[in-house]
């Protein structure tokens, strides 16, 4: 394991981490609203490892939803997760299962924003090594917020809002992935329509959003080369 | 709003959401690696994943649109505009959040209360 890269995906994770802290206690007292104890917050947060799946299945098992409800929520919570699965695998095509397994139950927003950008610059070191950095850092620090969460059941408090250093990191990360017209146009379109759907269920926004996204991308691409080939 | 399901229901719920989880994490880094080559079609696709999913990841929390809250909030949307400047100009993830606090900070504590 290169130990520079992880040590530079750790140190890049650091300015997500305002925003995790306070989303792990909150998980943590969610399992307390709930009707539920420390065994379970560790539970979700090892077994299931996602924050805003978590919540939701608190929010409605607190509330005796039917059990197919709560595995349904959570799993279309999740599934953005397949389109960072789908974009990151080419960069792990060659480690052995074991590591791909461990690289999987390690997938998160943050650990997908942060290494695609760097398997994506020109000149950088592609190494999973990067990639356990930032995303075994952020499994330590969810691990304690939310057993934390439950014991002191109180948040962070946070008069300034640095949480929202997080939107901001990913913010960094977009403006360099947009590199030309076609990913430009994903980018936007992408963005807007996420904005226009923040206000449906399941985080189906974030969902549909991308997935405009990427058809208008690939849409202007194929037109753009049509265009050339005449 | 505490629960009346028990153990061993709970439990079998974590694991459930748990492996479909797993499951969805893993698809792609898995088929990935039985394929030689990824197909064309799909991995031009993929090209567009960070900048779309990006995106609809950043927008919301910079253009919040609440029916009835007031409509934008300007401070966010101020620090978001100023950060995607410098992060064009910069490219540098410090710098970005240096100018996105510093404006959400000027426009909320500063700016906000004058008007």
């Amino acid at each position: 394991m290169d130990r520079s890269e992880f040590r530079r995906g750790v140190e890049d994770v650091v300015p997500l981490l305002l925003g995790i802290v306070p989303f792990g206690f909150v998980a943590g007292i969610a399992t307390v609203n709930a009707g539920l104890g420390l065994p379970e917050a560790v539970g979700l947060s090892t077994i299931v490892f996602a924050g805003a799946a978590q919540l939701a299945a608190l929010d409605l098992i607190g509330r005796d939803a039917p059990l197919a409800i709560v595995v349904v929520t959570a799993v279309v919570i999740n599934l953005r997760m397949l389109m960072y699965s789908a974009s990151i695998a080419p960069h792990f095509q060659q480690l052995s299962s074991r590591m791909k397994a461990a690289v999987a139950y390690l997938l998160t927003d943050q650990a997908y924003a942060l290494s695609i950008a760097r398997y994506r610059g020109e000149d950088s070191v592609r190494s999973v090594a990067y990639y356990f950095g930032v995303a075994v850092t952020l499994w330590i620090v969810w691990q304690l917020t939310t057993v934390a969460g439950v014991v002191l059941g109180t948040g962070v408090p946070e008069p300034l809002g640095l949480e929202f250093a997080v939107p901001l990191v990913f913010l960094a990360l977009l403006i360099p992935a947009m590199e030309d017209g076609p990913t430009t146009i994903a980018g936007i379109l992408g963005g807007v329509v996420a904005v226009g759907g923040a206000s449906l269920p399941l985080n189906l926004g974030l969902l549909v959003g991308a997935t405009v996204g990427i058809v208008a991308g690939s849409l202007t691409a194929a037109r753009m080369e049509e265009a050339d080939g005449d | 709003m505490a629960t009346s399901y028990t153990g061993p229901t709970i439990w079998g719920l974590i694991v459930v959401i748990g492996v479909l989880t797993f499951l969805i994490r893993l698809s792609f880094i898995a088929l990935f690696g039985y394929l030689d080559a990824i197909p064309a079609r799909i991995s031009h696709a993929l090209r567009f994943v960070p900048a779309a999913v990006l995106a609809a990841l950043v927008f919301p929390s910079f253009i919040t649109l609440e029916p009835g809250a007031g409509g934008i909030a300007v401070d966010k949307l101020a620090a978001g505009l100023v950060a995607g400047g410098v992060a064009w100009r910069t490219e540098n993830v410090l710098v970005t959040i240096g100018a996105g606090m510093a404006t959400l900070w000027a426009v909320r504590f500063g700016l906000l209360p004058l008007l």
